[in-house]
């Protein structure tokens, strides 16, 4: 278990309440949850609604739009669509603000800025 | 617009089986030497639960992907498109869909929190033992009602290919593949099984592109054309419009409503793909092997989308239903019909490996949430070293590849995506709830969590044993009986958001505070990755 235990040693000593407490890591925090939960909503609204259209407006679902490709089958694959740009706009929108944050964090705490004894015991485990 | 539609003669099917007995013989051998190679370096339990967390975030993605293709994806997605036209594409909407709150919610900040199993981010927190037992007990649920689906798909597959129709030769087959699954999972542990749902994904995605494109060229590369004659063979022009299945009175179009539901919901707390975000070192790659996932299973579905059609225009609704195996053998029967032998035989070798990869990713789920949750936290009260963990989980696989040979024999002949649509209600109700308020939700408790759980789960569980699913109708598991109170076919809208309910309550009415410190630190390893990644980057 190579690595696993390692892990344990080296954030053993991290006083993580410090760490939450840390301006840039509210900053973090803030940033994930302004991005992950009105982008979730936003995706479950337009969901529930094409299935309520489906369920409950099927006269408009079936309006032929061109050929035999009706507005339902649209709706469908537009659902595909939206699926695919959100999953973009949110690897693009974590690469550029969340990553550095979260890394320069973690680089911290691995270096023992946060330990509970302050920094004297600074590479004594290793 | 006038096509020719050949009938499929479904008794020249038994003149093929040698040759797809042959080519299944062929995926067996070669995935059988590439476990073993694989299983080499086996060592420590993060080896045999987690592949040794070496896995790039591509390889993942696909056999994540590989792992939620089961057979209901292409089996029964394509079966029930066509059948039931257009509430059939509803069931590829819903599982793609559900990736985004896999995606955004949940798959990064689990990665960084556990170890190897869903119970370890669930009590992190929390009080260990009871909130460890929860997890385990719906991990086992969840992974049962999923084994059930694959397997009842393996006899419908079965009875088509070697026209067996009756009970005992079915039965065979499904013991057959249940014990190369048991071995697969022995031997290689989630690596082999890794290579295995890789291979089978990429073979999978392969033939339902050939199919595909076949059927397009067909019709001229013409998408409309082809909803036409899915019309004209089937005689009836609502193939192309919602509600022919769901819409005949309320109560059905409420059950679309939650099997809506619960599969958008369901598939962040499918406890065999969240412990595929353990195979990978970062967080940055379990990212990563969600997009590739995306990418690929929404292709897929588009797929389905035209197979579907495809088989109802090209192969017919009535040989369909008319054929062993019934729904599911749609995709079987469409590429016999374009390939003749060879195509069928490939197609369906590579729906058996489908079932079979898919089992043996669920048995070493369960059989890792079995000796990790259960046997080394609760039984041993933490004191198992790693190796006794692995020896017990190896024989958990056995004993759940025997409960699922029975259960498969039992399920036999129901719609595949139906019985998974089913498993995907259990995971969203006693799962989801307590996974989005431990990642999210500060004041989450030890009390609320259990009744969360256990409501989510207990909830699910009675009102599918009291739905027409199981007695009541003539497709009913026990047709003889009629204690059918509730409705609903699929019970998450009342089931999830009751769940999710308890765990609210269950946390406000909590007179124990949990500790701010643990909080403090799944919040801080959640978001920053800290102690979870391979020193590597600095």
């Amino acid at each position: 278990m190579g690595h696993e235990a390692q892990e344990t040693d080296a954030t053993a000593a991290v006083d993580f309440k410090e760490v939450q407490s840390t301006e840039r890591f509210q900053q973090l925090r803030k940033r994930h949850r302004s991005f992950v939960f009105p982008m979730a909503i936003a995706f479950l609204l337009w969901y529930f609604a094409y299935v309520l259209l489906a369920d409950y407006a099927v006269e408009f679902m079936s309006t032929k739009v061109w050929g035999n490709i009706n507005v339902g089958l649209i709706m469908g694959l537009l659902q595909f669509v939206t699926t695919f740009a959100i999953t973009g706009w949110y690897v693009s929108y974590s690469n550029r603000k969340l990553d550095p944050i979260a890394a320069e964090i973690r680089h911290e705490i691995e270096g023992h800025e946060f330990d509970k004894n302050g920094n004297q015991i600074s590479g004594v485990k290793k | 617009m006038t096509f020719m539609v050949p009938a499929v003669n479904v008794a020249d099917l038994k003149e093929t089986t040698l040759l797809n007995m042959g080519i299944f013989a062929l995926f067996v051998a070669v995935t059988m030497v590439i476990v073993i190679k694989a299983s080499r370096n086996n060592k420590t339990a993060a080896d045999y639960y987690a592949a040794g967390r070496s896995f790039t975030g591509p390889q993942n993605g696909t056999a994540i992907a590989g792992d939620y293709l089961s057979a209901a994806s292409f089996l029964g997605i394509t079966g029930a498109i066509a059948i039931n036209g257009y509430d059939g594409f509803m069931y590829s909407i819903g599982f793609l869909v559900a990736w985004l709150v896999a995606l955004l919610l949940v798959a990064e900040l689990l990665r960084n929190t556990g170890k190897f199993t869903m119970a370890d981010v669930l009590s992190f927190r929390l009080k260990q033992r009871p909130v460890r037992i929860a997890a385990a007990i719906s991990t086992l649920a969840v992974c049962f009602f999923y084994l059930l689906a694959q397997m009842a798909g393996a006899g419908s597959l079965i009875s088509l290919l070697l026209g067996i129709s009756d009970w005992g030769g079915q039965a065979l087959v499904i013991i057959v593949v249940g014990a190369l699954m048991i071995m697969y999972v022995l031997i290689g542990g989630m690596k082999g099984t890794t290579w295995v749902q890789i291979i089978k994904a990429m073979l999978l995605i392969a033939g339902a592109a050939v199919m595909t494109f076949w059927v397009l060229a067909i019709y001229g590369f013409n998408l409309s054309d082809l909803l036409g004659g899915a019309v004209e063979t089937s005689g009836n022009p609502n193939m192309l419009n919602p509600g022919l299945q769901y819409g005949k009175t309320e109560t059905s179009k409420l059950d679309f409503m939650s099997l809506g539901l619960a599969l958008v919901l369901g598939t962040a707390a499918l406890p065999h793909v969240l412990m595929r975000f353990y195979t990978v070192p970062t967080a940055k790659e379990a990212r990563k092997s969600v997009v590739w996932s995306i990418g690929l299973i929404g292709l897929f579905y588009v797929f389905t989308l035209v197979l579907g059609y495809g088989a109802a225009a090209l192969v017919g609704a009535d040989t369909i239903k008319a054929a062993p195996g019934g729904v599911n053998s749609a995709a079987p029967l469409l590429a016999f019909h374009l390939g003749g032998p060879l195509l069928l035989g490939f197609i369906s070798a590579v729906a058996f490996a489908t079932i079979l990869a898919v089992v043996a990713g669920l048995t070493i789920t369960a059989a890792a949430s079995f000796a990790h949750d259960i046997y080394a936290s609760v039984i041993a009260k933490g004191k198992a070293d790693p190796e006794t963990e692995v020896k017990v989980a190896r024989k958990t696989v056995i004993v759940i590849g025997i409960l699922a040979i029975a259960g498969g024999i039992f399920a036999n002949g129901q719609n595949v995506a139906f019985l998974v649509a089913l498993a995907f209600a259990v995971a969203a109700s006693a799962n989801l709830p307590t996974i989005v308020y431990s990642l999210y939700w500060r004041k989450f408790t030890t009390q609320g969590a259990l009744w969360s759980m256990y409501g989510g789960l207990g909830s699910a569980i009675i009102l599918i044993a009291l739905s027409p699913v199981v007695s009541g109708a003539k497709t009913s598991m026990i047709p003889g009986a009629n204690f059918a109170i509730f409705p609903l076919s699929n019970p998450g809208i009342v089931s999830i958001p009751l769940a999710f309910l308890l765990g609210w309550l269950g946390s406000i009415l909590d007179k124990k505070l949990e500790d701010t410190t643990k909080q403090a630190e799944m919040e801080v390893r959640s978001l920053t990755g800290v102690g979870a990644e391979k020193a590597t980057d600095h």
